[in-house]
């Protein structure tokens, strides 16, 4: 028997076990069936999440059609991940955490110089992680649609106002992904210092794979 | 008929029997319209043509032209995808245009954003109100479930592969659809994150007028809205207009509104400067 928390729950034999550090992206096969657990190991961690249908990736994730089939904006648990052609991909199975959001995007050198200024655009940006891993199997700028981004808060206020706010994420918490297809599993474990999202400091995070 | 037809001189002259045929959704050519704003020259328009329920339209527009829709009779819900024209690669990011700006809903002086940190298109001119950057569109799946179809080929075809025509008629593939606004069918989003559409039928008229402000590619797409309520597949004809216009200058108010969208005029400003 393990006593490893961040496994509680789970069933099914591990097939993968990896950290991935603060700031560098991960590419990972997943199969249907299997499960992905996503551990915000050390709290505050926004994981920024794209997929694509291994079988055909001009098929992947759509937010729009994610949340337009669930009449509501926020992730949540049992949540269907839609491709853009309408089918299921994922399903969120369990999760710790409230709400996760996908409205938000992830960030990038170019979208910074907006957000904040010309003196960010040299710092590390999730788009340059969602594009150095999908790039080694032949995806590029294309292939870049928005995004989940786990363990981050976005609410969206009556007038409108949105706004990444303080985490509701802590050590420990997790999200349980089923696959519903083969997918490939893009993230960029976000590495933005300019905002709430990370708490001002990014950290690593664990991705546990069971069959 | 098929007889005659037959013969490919009769086949022809059947054919040019239909010159000058005028139906309401058709491009005008070459473009006229009697309803411009006063201080548009009438040489400047560019583009004019009215969208079928159910249609599809796309153009390129130069960097300052002005786009102008409009809802005929208040149903219509236009679908807008935009790429930089010469590197289409760049195109609308909808998490960047809300995020960026600080808000979930479309209006007057919005700006649309490219994933480069770079606006596309402002909106100029709003008197609608109710439009949409979460929901996307309808997809064969959606309408197949809702209406029973949704082939191109039948009756209710869908916005996914209206767009897909559309980029398609440049070149362009399934993986360059990204995610779109919705214009003149929006939705609310509750305290909870329930989406709300509201999806009218409006007064007809409701008008909006866009500037490119980057050589840029517009596709839209006229299909229900996927939130649409309504058991019957509902749309309407929409009306595009395009006229030519001066690139925005320095003391433009939309360019100078915010910290944020002035710094998307000067990275559009500085991919201009060659």
């Amino acid at each position: 028997m393990t006593t490893d928390p961040d496994l509680a729950g789970l069933s099914g034999p591990v097939v993968h076990d990896e950290i991935v550090p603060a700031r560098a992206p991960w590419l990972h096969h997943v199969a249907t069936g299997q499960t992905l657990r996503i551990v915000d190991l050390e709290g505050n961690q926004a994981v920024d999440f794209l997929l694509y249908s291994a079988a055909d990736d001009a098929e992947r994730y759509s937010a729009q059609d994610t949340v337009a089939a669930q009449g509501n904006l926020f992730l949540r648990a049992g949540t269907v991940l839609r491709s853009n052609e309408g089918r299921p991909m994922m399903t969120i199975t369990a999760t710790s955490v409230e709400y996760h959001d996908t409205i938000g995007g992830a960030c990038s050198c170019e979208s910074n110089t907006l957000r904040y200024g010309h003196h960010t655009k040299s710092q590390h940006a999730c788009v340059e992680n969602f594009l150095e891993a999908n790039l080694i199997e032949g995806r590029g700028k294309r292939d870049m649609v928005s995004n989940i981004n786990f363990f981050m808060n976005v609410p969206v206020e009556e007038d409108g106002a949105l706004g990444i706010v303080d985490g509701i994420s802590a050590p420990g918490l997790t999200v349980d992904l089923r696959a519903e297809m083969d997918v490939i599993v893009v993230v960029s474990n976000c590495p933005q210092i300019n905002n709430p999202c990370n708490a001002f400091n990014p950290t690593p995070v664990r991705m546990i794979v069971t069959a | 008929m098929m007889g005659i037809l037959a013969d490919p001189m009769a086949a022809r002259d059947h054919a040019r029997a239909m010159a000058g045929t005028v139906v309401e959704a058709m491009p005008l050519l070459p473009p006229v319209a009697d309803d411009l704003p006063t201080d548009v020259s009438a040489e400047d328009l560019v583009w004019e043509e009215t969208i079928a329920a159910g249609g599809y339209a796309t153009r390129r527009l130069a960097r300052g032209s002005r786009l102008r829709l409009i809802d005929l009779e208040g149903d219509a819900c236009a679908s807008l995808l935009i790429f930089n024209a010469e590197m289409p690669t760049e195109r609308l990011n909808v998490a960047d245009t809300v995020k960026v700006q600080w808000n979930a809903y479309l209006g007057a002086g919005k700006l649309l954003l490219s994933d480069m940190g770079r606006v596309l298109m402002s909106i100029l001119v709003d008197d609608a109100g109710t439009h949409d950057a979460f929901c996307g569109t309808s997809n064969a799946t959606t309408n197949q479930a809702k209406y029973g179809e949704g082939r191109n080929s039948g009756a209710f075809p869908n916005g996914r592969d209206r767009l897909l025509l559309g980029a398609a008629k440049h070149g362009l593939q399934r993986r360059d659809v990204h995610p779109c606004v919705n214009l003149f069918k929006g939705t609310r989003i509750e305290p909870d994150g329930t989406i709300t559409p509201l999806v009218g039928p409006y007064e007809g008229g409701r008008t909006m007028i866009l500037r490119a402000e980057m050589d840029v590619i517009v596709v839209i797409a006229n299909c229900p809205h996927v939130l649409d309520p309504r058991e019957q597949w509902s749309v309407t004809p929409l009306r595009a207009s395009a006229w030519r216009g001066a690139v925005t200058p320095a003391d433009d108010p939309i360019r100078n509104a915010t910290p944020e969208g002035l710094r998307a005029f000067l990275n559009v400003e500085d991919y201009f400067r060659r």
